[in-house]
């Protein structure tokens, strides 16, 4: 459960960070307020307390979410928030010359990010979204809390039948290890493969 | 007349760079424009591509008239698909080869198949000599060989006009050499093009007309010999003559 759970909720987290920080870039007018707010609350308040507001808050007022679904809705909407901002702080790294030059040739706003400045944000936005994805993998932890089945919840029902929590905790912080040192490991290779299009390796 | 821009006007803030501009452009026409920095001429050339937008005024292109004020963004665009800009500091796409830059235009913009963007694309390259480096980088290229590049770009789309806005401002001799001569086979080959510049042998030898800008305004504009030889304003003069010594 704890692939998924990352894996679904960091791709929906990239879609809702890259239109919110597109909606900033732009200064959408009202939808620039909304993305400040979201923002705003969504960085203000524990990762904890926003999965108990949706997984036992929501169902007094008639919502009720299934766990999975309940942790994939929170954990995108959570690091959504975090990436938009590194999301928009690459954009704006990229030389607003080159927007420029797209709409010279003919482009339209849209075409221009997607083919010129949303590639190259990608690069110097990569690092950083890895981070938060190794982040992500480990605060899934936390799904155990609205009785989502993960890794966590597993270890804690077999520490509860077999009474021998120091080998199992430290078993299953040892996968949570591991899981992140294969990740480390894709972004080393994702930097190299980023690095040989194009892009200025750093300078001496 | 291909293009005739009417009563620009232009503030950044309090600051009123155009004061109500009037210019008028006609087919194969090479036109420098010159000026003092802060005369106006590079926003003068945003306004027309509407990199800047205008504050008021009207610009005729090729015999349609749009409201500078009142323009829409597809009209915008419209216009943009018959025009080329070349900007000082080139402004290639980072993320593709020279070729990949100059096909851009083509293939997601005018929604060009593939092979007929490539031939295009190909030739352009040839053009500016620059055939050679077509799966480099722009990092990799000189600021000539990306200049070269990013006129290759701008004639890829075949446009009706090309605005230059400084194209050599950022090279250093040799490489701005390399640049202006392919400005002038394009001009042989009767290509319109405004070009903002501080190249007095260009002005003089290459451009047909001369504009010369002062305070958001035009001064004086003829062609190029006259200006060159025999100005009406004091103030051309003194510039010419100060900027030609500082050249030889």
């Amino acid at each position: 459960m704890t692939i998924p759970l990352t894996l679904i909720s960091f791709f929906f987290s990239l879609i809702i960070a890259t239109v919110t920080a597109l909606v900033q870039y732009r200064k959408i007018p009202v939808l620039q307020k909304v993305a400040r707010f979201y923002i705003w609350v969504i960085r203000g308040t524990p990762l904890l307390v926003q999965l108990f507001v949706v997984f036992y808050g929501l169902p007094s007022l008639g919502v009720l979410i299934d766990p999975f679904p309940a942790a994939v809705l929170v954990f995108s909407i959570n690091e959504g928030a975090y990436s938009a901002e590194t999301i928009r702080a690459a954009i704006e790294s990229v030389p607003v010359g080159q927007l420029e030059a797209g709409e010279c040739i003919g482009l339209t706003w849209l075409q221009s990010m997607r083919r010129i400045v949303l590639p190259q944000a990608l690069r110097t936005a990569f690092p950083t979204l890895f981070n938060s994805l190794i982040c992500m993998v480990k605060d899934t932890s936390l799904a155990a809390n609205i009785t989502v089945t993960e890794m966590f919840m597993q270890t804690q029902r077999i520490v509860a039948r077999t009474y021998e929590p120091l080998i199992l905790y430290l078993e299953v912080g040892f996968i949570y290890l591991m899981f992140c040192t294969v990740l480390t490991k894709v972004q080393a290779y994702g930097e190299k493969k980023l690095n040989q299009k194009g892009f200025r390796k750093e300078a001496l | 007349m291909i293009l005739e821009a009417k009563g620009i006007k232009k503030s950044f803030g309090k600051a009123e760079i155009l004061k109500g501009l009037d210019l008028s452009i006609d087919k194969g026409d090479v036109v420098a424009i010159l000026g003092r920095s802060g005369s106006g001429k590079t926003t003068l050339l945003r306004c027309l591509d509407f990199l800047e937008k205008a504050d008021e005024g009207k610009l005729i292109f090729d015999g349609v008239e749009y409201d500078l004020k009142t323009i829409t963004k597809k009209q915008i665009r419209e216009l943009r698909l018959k025009t080329g800009f070349v900007f000082q500091s080139y402004n290639l796409f980072s993320n593709m080869t020279a070729l990949e830059n100059v096909m851009e235009g083509l293939v997601t913009a005018r929604r060009m198949n593939k092979k007929e963007a490539l031939e295009i694309s190909l030739t352009m390259l040839e053009k500016v000599g620059m055939t050679e480096w077509k799966d480099h980088y722009p990092i990799q290229l000189s600021g000539g060989q990306q200049q070269r590049v990013a006129i290759a770009r701008a004639l890829a789309t075949k446009p009706e006009v090309i605005y230059f806005d400084e194209p050599t401002s950022a090279l250093d001799p040799e490489l701005t050499g390399e640049v202006l001569s392919v400005m002038k086979t394009l001009a042989e080959e009767g290509m319109t093009m405004i070009v903002v510049t501080h190249e007095m042998g260009f002005a003089r030898r290459v451009a047909n007309r001369v504009v010369f800008m002062e305070e958001g305004r035009v001064l004086e504009e003829g062609d190029s010999e006259t200006i060159f030889t025999s100005p009406k304003e004091k103030r051309t003069q003194e510039f010419i003559n100060r900027i030609s010594v500082i050249q030889e």
